[in-house]
């Protein structure tokens, strides 16, 4: 075994009177893909965090090439070949793409920038990406997958020794994944070190050589990826027996309950219709990108549309979307952090935001607020360390709990969920599923959206799939497979030249 | 804000001669307060009347606000209207000094009004008022008209040159007269600002005689503050300028503005009506025209009063 | 998570919020300090009411600007607006004084034009920034620039000066009040009071606050965005007008100078007091702890011969940035 480049030795973190790690022991040597995997708040960011200069730790010893290192800062870990992937992009929207990846490194001809070179080379490190994004573009044209392909060209484009990516398959299709897995083997075989976090155990079997498990800020176990199956890694995530994932799927009304009839957003969603029964589960299947959200928000009122939505035999207005919520039609949005939840605001003004004149008028009534916030706690079973924290310190798991609870504030009818476990650990997960069956069970009418198609074909016992913005087809019953969702998602004709799945 | 107040004669140039029509472009600071906006009354009032009076007078106003926008303006003056003679009040001194001096060097009659340029000789025609005596008028009948130890205090203008030439007059009048001036601030030409500045100078100093405030506006600033605190008939305030409302006071004999120093916006209409009869030869015209301030009292208070001036 | 720790991390919460909030409190309380110190009058009775009742213009306009400021706003026009709405309020109560001599009816008519006229103003502010979709920090500049030559142009330079038997009639509106308290100080302390409650126990406020933090998450809650920032600056457009009502009466005149720079004094103390200037979280009480501390160092100068008049305007920004820097520094690091 070849000596470790970066290491933690012991190393505890404390936030305020809270410690959140207790003694971490991790190694990453070169030419290794070292996993770290955990439930959502199992302190595996702050891990990375720590190891990437981002934060130092309050307890232990961050060892570079055998000796003891204190980093001023990340700028200092960049500097020694330590690059950190963010999960949230830390990408400057209104610059190009090229601009982006030499952000602070530019390349310069005197004191002028050599746009040419930073532009051949950014075109270059994207199409070994497979990426198709123009270096030219700005970085908010782009779409969310070329986003992280560009973070992870300007990883890249670093002489990177260690290199930490914190989800970074999260948002990518299974075929971008795929490139990024190339790329990711490629540079192992160059000796760089690697760590690597996912939820999706899987990708973690197929892309690690070694697997540490994290729990409640304990290291669990740490393997040899040839030593443990998935199911190992998830029982030691959960530290419980994980049953069965998916509960059973109740039995739909007859009633329809939301008809949508020629839906045409201008470039995105075309023609689509389709009808949702009293407590039905209805999946939206697709590629990113395939108008799926679009058609969704459409259906909310939170575009401009053209074609019918009728809810309950009522015709709802487009791009009206307080008037959808009025009748009983909610959104539960892909995007928690952008268009979910106000991330410094505390829980409570972020639960009552919608439905805010049902809390009193004209003055707020906060005994009712803070009533509201001690249910939804409870019935989602929200983690919570203090009330009056900023959301946006809350783990994802527990931020998509709250932004559930927000969606079913006003007690709707019919609930849009898009992606309902982006990001977020198999036991947050498994609670989710168990409550939008329960939802169902309660004669409410739920449309998932998602690209992980078990999660599609586990709660939705009807999968409508979309592709370029068309409704391809519908499947039901035994025959929502994986299999039938991925012609569809590829558009069945050109099934024969692509390779899918 | 440009104003072209002439009735286009497009053909003058094609038939009248040079020696019969001249083109007087005057240029002065746009009316953002009281006193230049009587400056602009009376540039265009004495335009109005010079026009009617002689055919052949060509007039082109322009008021500006900035520097660099009055050194456009004189440059499309001289580029577009080909001037004879340029009536300028600087915006300020330096920035307008060699444009200024292009134009004189092309041949240019040059009248340079009140807020004279940093070099020397390049004028035709100097007019102005002048500020050390403004001050020095003030100081002067303070030491005349107070007892001896009276106390006093001041309110001074915008930080500026102006202002430093009326203080040096006044405090040099008042030198030897044994009257104390309690505090000197600055209220800015402005009467919300002097209004203020009045009323914490009354908090301040339980005995005051007199008031100094270096312009009108701010006169009027000072009175309301005087009067709102109860304090009006413990002292006098003497404010500066000529502001109509004031001369009116002055007329009727009130007790608390007894007097007034002069610092007339008039001055643009000589400037202009020297500088016309400069350029047509009716008499020799050149050199320095300085424009003494004068104390209006209520004697003479008639003669300062224009019914109609917006100051 | 045991009860303890919950408890324990509300605590340190609570003492780091509490740091916060004084800030603004604690350069107020240092400038009274200093005041009282050089001067014994400046407790006095007629000191506070003098610094109370200047304050009260900004203060009025300052309430609104924390609304807009708040819903991620700007407002660059008030200044100018409050110095053309009182112009108009002037020429027309002088008109209608021809016509229905000096009477009541002609100030109560005139207190109804400027309110109607700075809320009109207020309108054609926030629905060029809403339907027609120009940048707040553009459109406002713009119409600083045309109130303020509107009012140059009403006045024809010089100065509109309402007419003096009127002038006596209105006068009591900032002189008067009663139990010695006049009525500048007394609208300025129920708006703030109001606009308070407003801010933290209303919709209206709570949707402020989230447009300003995340429009697009606003939005996605089913918070009328484009309605709400209208409102906010259709309310900032209203305070100017009663502004205006209470500025009036004082010197009974309006001019190119009046107003000048109240924009940037509102948008100041508005800071001072804790607001966020990106928007997202805003606070009244800062708003007005804000007002006074520009006031009362201006008072202050006037009080003392302590420092070259020359310098106050470096004091000004010394003591501004200060009172920023306070709250900031003493917030949670992130």
């Amino acid at each position: 075994m070849t000596d470790a480049i970066l290491e933690l030795k012991g190393v505890t973190k404390s936030f305020g009177p809270i410690e959140i790690l207790h003694g971490v022991n991790f190694a990453l040597r070169p030419g290794e893909v070292h996993a770290l995997i955990g439930e959502n708040g199992a302190g595996k960011s702050t891990t990375m965090k720590i190891l990437a200069g981002y934060l130092s730790q309050t307890g232990g010893e961050v060892i570079l090439d055998g000796k003891p290192i204190q980093f001023t800062g990340s700028d200092e870990a960049e500097d020694l070949g330590i690059i950190m992937i963010h999960q949230e992009f830390n990408l400057a929207e209104h610059l190009s793409v090229d601009q982006n990846v030499f952000l602070g490194r530019e390349l310069k001809r005197g004191w002028l920038l050599d746009h040419r070179s930073m532009r051949d080379r950014t075109a270059e490190l994207l199409s070994r990406l497979e990426s198709r994004a123009d270096p030219g573009t700005r970085v908010s044209q782009i779409s969310v997958p070329d986003k992280q392909m560009v973070e992870i060209a300007k990883a890249l484009s670093r002489k990177a020794r260690v290199l930490i990516m914190d989800e970074p398959t999260a948002v990518l299709t299974e075929r971008e994944t795929e490139v990024l897995f190339r790329q990711v083997e490629r540079l192992r075989a160059e000796g760089v070190a690697i760590l690597y976090t996912s939820h999706k155990l899987g990708e973690v079997k197929h892309i690690a050589d070694r697997v540490t498990v994290l729990r409640d800020g304990i290291m669990v176990r740490s393997d040899l990826i040839a030593d443990v199956t998935e199911d190992d890694m998830a029982t030691a995530m959960v530290g419980r027996e994980l049953s069965d994932l998916y509960p059973p799927k109740v039995a739909r009304g007859a009633e329809p309950i939301l008809e949508v009839a020629n839906v045409s957003v201008p470039g995105v969603v075309e023609d689509a219709s389709l009808t949702l029964h009293r407590g039905e589960v209805l999946g939206i299947g697709g590629l990113v990108g395939s108008g799926r959200t679009e058609l969704a928000e459409a259906i909310a009122g939170l575009r401009p549309r053209n074609g019918s939505v009728r809810l309950k035999g009522q015709e709802l207005a487009p791009d009206h979307v307080s008037q959808a919520m009025a009748a009983g039609l909610t959104y539960l949005t892909e995007d928690r952090k952008g268009a979910g939840l106000l991330l410094e605001k505390s829980l409570r003004e972020n639960l009552t935001l919608p439905l805010l004149e049902n809390f009193g008028r004209p003055l707020i009534d906060r005994k009712r607020e803070e009533a509201a916030l001690d249910k939804a706690i409870a019935d989602f079973a929200i983690r919570v360390p203090s009330r009056d924290m900023a959301v946006g310190d809350l783990s994802g798991g527990n931020q998509q709990k709250l932004l559930l609870a927000k969606t079913l504030l006003s007690n709707p009818d019919v609930v849009i969920i898009d992606e309902p476990t982006r990001g977020i650990d198999i036991g947050t997960k498994q609670q989710i599923y168990n409550l939008i069956a329960q939802l169902a069970a309660e004669g409410r009418s739920i449309i998932v959206i998602s690209s992980e198609m078990p999660e599609l074909i586990g709660l939705a016992s009807r999968v409508v799939v979309m592709h370029a913005g068309r409704i391809q087809g519908e499947l039901s019953g035994e025959a929502v497979t994986e299999h039938g969702i991925v012609r569809l998602a590829m558009g069945m004709e050109h099934l024969d030249k692509e390779h899918a799945a | 804000m440009k104003k072209t107040l002439i009735a286009a004669t497009a053909l003058t140039g094609i038939f009248a001669s040079p020696l019969m029509a001249e083109t007087i472009g005057v240029s002065i600071p746009a009316a953002t307060h009281g006193w230049a906006g009587a400056l602009n009354f009376h540039a265009e009032r004495t335009i109005e009347r010079l026009e009617e009076a002689n055919p052949d007078l060509d007039f082109v106003l322009t008021t500006t606000s900035s520097p660099s926008q009055q050194v456009s303006d004189i440059e499309d003056m001289v580029a577009t209207r080909n001037i004879d003679a340029l009536v300028v009040l600087p915006f300020e001194s330096e920035p307008l000094t060699a444009p200024i001096q292009r134009v004189s060097e092309g041949g240019v009659w040059v009248t340079v009004v009140d807020r004279g340029l940093a070099q020397d000789g390049i004028e035709n025609l100097y007019v102005a008022g002048d500020n050390d005596s403004f001050g020095r008028t003030a100081g002067t009948y303070f030491a005349e008209a107070l007892d001896d130890g009276a106390k006093i205090v001041v309110m001074r203008g915008i930080a500026s040159e102006v202002d430093n030439e009326r203080v040096a007059g006044f405090e040099a009048a008042l030198e030897g007269s044994n009257i104390e001036v309690l505090a000197m601030d600055h209220g800015n030409w402005n009467r919300d600002t002097a209004f203020g500045l009045m009323q914490d100078y009354l908090s301040r100093f339980p005995e005051i005689d007199a008031v100094w405030a270096a312009d009108d506006d701010m006169a009027v600033g000072a009175l309301a503050a005087i009067d709102q605190a109860g304090r009006t008939g413990e002292m006098i305030v003497v404010g500066g300028a000529g502001m109509k409302e004031m001369v009116a006071r002055i007329r009727d004999n009130d007790a608390t503005v007894p007097v007034n120093v002069t610092y007339p916006p008039a001055m643009i209409s000589t400037a202009i009506e020297m500088t016309a009869l400069g350029i047509t030869g009716a008499a020799p015209v050149s050199g320095d025209l300085i424009l003494a301030s004068e104390l209006i009292t209520p004697e003479n208070a008639e003669n300062f009063y224009f019914e109609d001036s917006p100051y | 998570m045991s009860a303890a720790s919950i408890s324990n991390t509300g605590a340190t919460r609570a003492r780091k919020i509490d740091l916060r909030v004084i800030g603004p409190l604690v350069a107020l309380a240092v400038l009274i300090l200093i005041g009282v110190l050089l001067n014994p009058n400046f407790l006095s009775y007629a000191n506070v009411t003098n610094v109370l009742a200047r304050s009260a213009f900004i203060g009025i306009i300052a309430i609104g600007m924390t609304f807009v400021i708040t819903a991620g706003g700007l407002d660059l026009s008030v200044g100018s607006m409050a110095a053309f709405v009182a112009g108009l309020m002037i020429m027309v109560m002088n008109l209608l004084s021809a016509s229905m001599g000096d009477s009541i009816g002609v100030i109560l008519l005139g207190i109804a034009l400027a309110l109607g006229a700075g809320l009109a103003a207020g309108f054609i502010n926030g629905i060029m920034i809403t339907r027609a979709g120009i940048e707040a920090f553009i459109l406002t500049l713009g119409t600083m620039g045309i109130y303020r030559s509107l009012i140059t142009w009403l006045a024809d330079g010089g100065t509109l000066s309402l007419g003096t038997g009127l002038s006596e009639m209105y006068r009591p509106v900032y002189y008067g009040g009663i139990f010695g308290i006049s009525w500048p100080i007394i609208v300025f302390a129920a708006l703030a009071i109001i606009g308070e409650i407003v801010m933290r126990h209303t919709a209206f406020g709570r949707h402020c606050a989230a447009i300003g933090s995340n429009e697009k998450v606003a939005r996605y809650s089913s918070v009328h965005v484009q309605r709400v920032k209208l409102a906010t600056y259709v309310l900032l457009g209203l305070l100017v007008g009663v502004a205006v009502v209470m500025y009036v009466p004082r010197l009974g005149s309006a001019s190119a100078t009046t107003g000048l720079l109240w924009e940037l004094e509102a948008i100041a103390a508005v800071i001072i007091g804790g607001t966020l200037l990106k928007g997202g979280f805003g606070r009244v009480w800062g708003t007005v702890v804000g007002v006074l501390i520009l006031s009362l160092i201006g008072n202050l100068l006037n009080l003392t011969d302590f420092v070259s008049p020359y310098l106050n305007g470096a004091i000004q920004g010394v003591v501004i940035i200060l009172a920023v820097v306070l709250q900031r520094n003493t917030g949670p690091a992130r």
